[in-house]
C-alpha cells in the first residue's frame, strides 16, 4: 500500500514543477491538492486527467481505492 | 465496417450516453449509493433539482472496465451531460459549489442530432439498466 509521501512523490515526479499536497488516514483512501503550472489552460476534466495518467491502470480504484482530488494552477 | 471485435456491451453505454441527457454512472442507486463519492454527486445533483438518469456499475463488473475504457476515465461516479463527461466526484462538487454544474445542466439541449451507435442484435442486449430519476 502507498504512503501519502509516496503518492506525493509520484505526482511530483509525474508532473514536473507541480506541488502536491497528499493526506490519507488509511494508506487506501487519499485526499490531494496539486497545484501545477502544466495545469494552466486545460479543462478541470483534462487537469484530473493529467494527475490520473501518471498511475497504472487499475491502480485507481485497486490499491488506492479512492482519490480525492483538486487541482490548481499556480 | 470496422474489424473490431462486436462489443455489445460497451455499445449500450454508449448508446446509454448518447440519449440520456444526464446520465450518472455510479456505486449504487440514488436512494441507496454504495459509496460516499456516488452519494456526494447524487447529492449535488438533486440540490440543482435536474432530472438524471442513473446507472448502477456495481450490478455487472464489466460495466466499469468498459466505462473507464470508453470514457478514458479511471474511476467512478462519472457524470455525463448531453454526451459529453463532465468529471467525477471532485468536479461536480467543485463545480456545484462554483455555479458552474447549474449552468452546465441548465443549458439547452443541442439541435443536432447524434449518431446513433449500431444497435445490439437481439439476445445480445447488455446487462445495464438505466432509472430515470427527478432529482
Amino acid at each position: 500500500m502507498p504512503s501519502a509521501a509516496e503518492v506525493k512523490e509520484r505526482i511530483e515526479t509525474g508532473i514536473p514543477g507541480a506541488q502536491a499536497d497528499v493526506e490519507s488516514d488509511d494508506n487506501v483512501h487519499f485526499t490531494a491538492r496539486v497545484v501545477a503550472g502544466d495545469f494552466t489552460g486545460l479543462s478541470l476534466i483534462e487537469q484530473h486527467r493529467l494527475v490520473y495518467s501518471i498511475f497504472d491502470e487499475g491502480e485507481l480504484g485497486g490499491t488506492i481505492h479512492a482519490l480525492a482530488l483538486t487541482t490548481e494552477t499556480p | 465496417m470496422t474489424d473490431q471485435p462486436e462489443n455489445p456491451l460497451r455499445d449500450a453505454l454508449a448508446e446509454a450516453i448518447a440519449s440520456n441527457d444526464v446520465i450518472l454512472f455510479m456505486k449504487g442507486t440514488p436512494e441507496q449509493p454504495m459509496c460516499g463519492f456516488s452519494a456526494r454527486t447524487c447529492a449535488a445533483l438533486t440540490a440543482t433539482k435536474t432530472e438524471f438518469s442513473s446507472v448502477d456499475v456495481l450490478a455487472d463488473p464489466r460495466i466499469r472496465q468498459e466505462l473507464s475504457s470508453l470514457s478514458n476515465w479511471p474511476t467512478i461516479p462519472q457524470l455525463f451531460v448531453r454526451g459529453e463527461l463532465v468529471g467525477g466526484a471532485d468536479i461536480v462538487g467543485q463545480m456545484y459549489e462554483s455555479g458552474e454544474l447549474a449552468t452546465v445542466l441548465g443549458a439547452p439541449s443541442s439541435a443536432t442530432a447524434e449518431p446513433l451507435p449500431e444497435a445490439a442484435k437481439p439476445g445480445e442486449a447488455a446487462p445495464i439498466q438505466i432509472e430515470n430519476r427527478l432529482g
